[in-house]
């Protein structure tokens, strides 16, 4: 592998990251879509909703983290891509943004009709945006996205028989994650009903997603001969088979209930799909644009191959401690509609608040008022006179410093707290008098 | 050889509106941003006080701000996502040409927005499971990322305004030195501070605001003080600081953009001991309708009162910046609402100090409330200072926007669709945040009101 490659390989597992995850969360969203009225399908929303609700920010952060990386290291096929393909973009942003504004929606929601609309545009989302990044996909891998400022055309780079073909199995490939996970989840839960459900789509929508991607086949020869030579014959091929197989074991695991370890082959079984692609087309990023050309200047891809180690340096344990509390049920399902509160508030009756020591004692305003406005106001007067009166760089960083001291004493020698606690004079029993 | 690969300006005609989308995209976000920027920190705050004096009514309040913060930081997650697409879908040749350069600091904007998203997850969902300790302790590298992301992408903007860290040969950057450009760069310093304290006081104001409607309305207990109180208190802080670093501000584009400085005042002829106009109209090479206070621009620009001060005619017509007035207003606005807000700061906390206790006056509440919304206008139109007084560049003195456009059509559907989207993305906010407060308050009755 060339050094070239480094920032294009983090792209891709970014990229495989966001497929079976961000994917995941879009297809609970299909399955929100498809769980019908009543009871039975409040149900399945609420728990595809649930499942969801602590991980989705961070899984969507994943197609940020592709976006940026691919724009730093690669420019010239990001401006072309983007540009080419802005339809299909732009479509996938709506997608998005449904996704979002569902999920602070949720929490307002007080009756099951108004969460089964919120739901609703959830749903939307999870066909949108699936699809139209698929497409969008297809569109490079079929060659359809030349070099330059919106140079392709803007309809039939993704509206064509292999972005549709991706499109479609991005959306089925999400369903699927989708039902694995939430079948997972239902039993960890202890929900038989609902794992049972879960299981059966998963089954479903694993057939149909092999199914569709074996039929896709017939159109990558008719419409992208070369990338269907070299995933059947050439450097793609090994991706290909372990994909195939990732995929049927986990129809396996689904089907005797070990769905655990399905969530880790489902994520194989697309990580290598992705893997297959990537092989197939290197070393070319677009038709007549290698990566070596594409490649941003040695120092910045220095500094973004620095920035990614150091970055997954902290993210990675922070994302494990966020899954394992998640899956360890350590994180409220949902927003409590005030229920969950009581239930759980003895455990914080017993709790000691901090001891105030006698130096938290001087600080508190209430010893010293006095003290902290003489502070805060010598504070202000210096950053007066260090941000505006002087010129030097190192006496503005004195007077932002100062001021921002100013700001820090003024609210301990205000303390908002203890001001509040004085009920006004036209006040009786906490209402207006 | 590189040079065969850059992309070439093409000719766009919907320009105007690429930009105005893109002014919508940044309008909707930047106030999202405030709550990303203070919100975490005053929760914190909340409760920090709840842990050391076992009063449950700061665990309602942080937990009440909680909910919103979660809800408040999920659009900003997806209005941050609109921006950073937008870059390719309106600015691809801006990007293809800089990305090299100036995409460093998004890509490490991309881990902070990860640790903040997880470490919300954790808070938010972590309430009533985590142990107190470790509860409150999840919430410090959220309260971190909305510093570390917001600085990042501003160190981008900053390198925008004065770029440096490459040189440019045949279109393409070389040469590069991404730490450089972006942490090197002289420029970034004050648009971070002044941001910074920006999203203090939109955040302070918004939510005293809120609890200043309440007071109209009869709901005027301990809580409700103490929410209006500890939000105010920060805002009131804030906002004179604000005076003078917006002054430290103004002094530093002096410097670096004049040309900038010129379009703020509407100052056409390069003049000695230049005067400031308040208020009117550029027209014709000169500020009409407006009050002109002598030497003042000079003064305040250079601190001298016959300092020279740059006019726009002293570059030629298509390195000027096109929308004076846009520019002037803009500017204009910010300083007249910080003004107002710097004043109402002092009428509050002179009235801590004299009666040590919270006002009475129902005007002060009814401006109160108008001071959140005036707020966000003025954040707004700092922006737009900032941003229509850098054009015709995007890149200053190196890249005009026209040549940064993409080349594709449909500007206007995609401008339309998303101006529609926004609209329902704004009536869903509304409806969100007028939901959560009309929960009823979870606090146990009797010692916890005065």
């Amino acid at each position: 592998m060339h050094f070239n490659e480094i920032p294009l390989l983090f792209v891709l597992i970014g990229l495989v990251l966001y497929t079976v995850l961000a994917g995941a969360d879009f297809g609970a969203g299909f399955w929100q879509l498809t769980a019908g009225s009543g009871e039975r399908g409040e149900r399945i929303r609420d728990h595809a909703h649930h499942s969801m609700a602590t991980v989705w920010e961070a899984n969507h952060v994943w197609l940020i983290f592709v976006l940026t990386v691919f724009w730093t290291a690669y420019p010239t096929a990001f401006g072309s891509i983007a540009s080419t393909l802005c339809v299909a973009l732009f479509i996938a942003a709506v997608g998005i943004i449904f996704r979002g504004a569902a999920y602070a929606l949720r929490a307002g929601t007080e009756t099951a009709r108004e969460a089964r609309t919120v739901d609703l545009v959830a749903a939307l989302s999870s066909i949108l945006t699936p699809f139209a990044l698929g497409a969008a996909v297809g569109g490079i891998a079929s060659r359809r996205v030349p070099v330059g400022n919106a140079a392709g055309n803007l309809i039939t780079s993704w509206l064509n028989p292999t972005s549709i073909l991706i499109g479609v199995l991005a959306v089925a490939t999400s369903a699927y994650l989708a039902a694995v996970y939430l079948a997972a989840d239902a039993a960890r839960l202890g929900d038989r009903d609902l794992e049972q459900r879960f299981r059966m789509r998963a089954l479903g929508a694993g057939l149909a997603g092999g199914a569709i991607a074996m039929g896709g086949l017939v159109v990558l020869h008719a419409d992208a001969h070369p990338l269907y030579d070299r995933l059947l014959a050439g450097t793609g091929l090994p991706a290909l088979i372990i994909s195939v197989l990732a995929g049927l074991t986990t129809l396996g695991l689904v089907w005797v209930r070990r769905f655990e370890p399905a969530r880790y082959t489902a994520a194989l079984a697309v990580a290598a799909i992705i893997a297959g692609w990537a092989l197939a087309q290197r070393p070319s990023l677009l038709p007549g644009l290698t990566i070596a050309q594409a490649v941003a200047p040695h120092e910045t891809l220095v500094a973004v191959i620095i920035a990614v180690l150091a970055g997954a340096a902290i993210l990675f344990p922070s994302l494990g401690l966020l899954f394992k509390l998640t899956l360890s049920g350590r994180l409220e399902h949902g927003e409590d509609k005030g229920d969950n509160q009581d239930k759980q508030r003895p455990a914080h009756q017993g709790q000691i608040p901090i001891q105030i020591t006698p130096a938290r004692a001087a600080l508190s305003p209430t010893a010293r008022p006095g003290l902290s406005i003489r502070l805060a106001a010598a504070c202000l007067i210096m950053g007066v006179g260090f941000l505006t009166f002087a010129e030097a760089g190192w006496a503005h960083l004195i007077g932002v410093v100062a001021l921002l001291g100013f700001i820090a004493i003024g609210f301990v020698a205000v303390a908002p707290g203890e001001v509040a606690e004085q009920g006004t004079a036209d006040v009786q029993d906490g209402r207006l008098g | 050889m590189l040079a065969a690969f850059a992309l070439v300006p093409v000719q766009q005609s919907y320009l105007l509106q690429a930009r105005q989308m893109q002014a919508l995209s940044f309008s909707v976000h930047i106030p999202l941003v405030c709550f990303g920027i203070a919100l975490p920190a005053i929760i914190l705050y909340a409760e920090w006080r709840f842990l050391r004096t076992g009063d449950p009514l700061y665990r309602v309040l942080a937990q009440r701000w909680t909910r919103i913060m979660a809800a408040l930081f999920a659009v900003g997650v997806i209005t941050g996502t609109i921006l950073s697409f937008e870059m390719g879908l309106l600015w691809p040749n801006f990007t293809a040409t800089f990305g090299s350069v100036f995409g460093l600091g998004f890509a490490v904007e991309g881990f902070s927005f990860f640790i903040e998203a997880i470490f919300i997850g954790i808070y938010v969902y972590g309430w009533d499971r985590l142990s107190p300790r470790a509860h409150f302790a999840s919430g410090i590298p959220m309260a971190l990322s909305g510093i570390t992301g917001s600085l990042m992408v501003i160190a981008v903007n900053g390198w925008m305004n004065h770029p440096t860290g490459f040189r440019l040969v045949g279109g393409k950057a070389v040469d590069v030195h991404p730490f450089k450009a972006l942490f090197e760069n002289s420029y970034f310093w004050h648009e971070l501070v002044h941001m910074y304290l920006a999203g203090y006081i939109v955040t302070g104001f918004l939510l005293a605001g809120a609890y200043a409607i309440g007071r109209m309305r009869g709901k005027w207990g301990r809580y409700e003080r103490t929410a209006l109180a500890i939000p105010l208190t920060i805002a009131a802080l804030v906002a004179p600081v604000q005076i003078l670093v917006g002054d430290w501000a103004a002094r530093e584009v002096a410097k670096t953009q004049p040309l900038k400085l010129a379009a703020i005042e509407g100052l056409a002829h390069t003049t000695k001991g230049a005067p400031e106009h308040l208020l009117g109209w550029y027209s014709g090479g000169q500020v009409k309708y407006g009050i002109a206070i002598p030497k003042m621009l000079s003064l305040l620009a250079f601190h001298n009162p016959n300092a020279t001060v740059t006019g726009l005619d002293s570059v030629p017509p298509d390195e000027r910046p096109p929308d004076v007035n846009v520019v002037r207003v803009a500017f204009q606005t910010m300083v007249g609402i910080g003004t107002l807000l710097a004043l109402l700061a002092v009428g509050y906390l002179a009235t801590l100090y004299r009666r040590k206790r919270l006002p009475e006056s129902a005007w002060f509440y009814r401006v109160l409330a108008l001071a959140g919304p005036l707020s966000v206008v003025a954040l707004i139109a700092g922006w737009v200072t900032t941003e229509v007084g850098r054009q015709p560049w995007v890149v200053y003195g190196v890249m005009h926007t026209s040549e940064a456009v993409t080349g594709a059509g449909g500007i206007p559907i995609g401008y339309g669709a998303l101006a529609l989207i926004y609209v329902g993305v704004g009536l869903a906010v509304v409806w969100i945040l007028r939901r959560l407060a009309r929960a009823p308050l979870d606090l146990p009755e009797g010692p916890a009101e005065s």
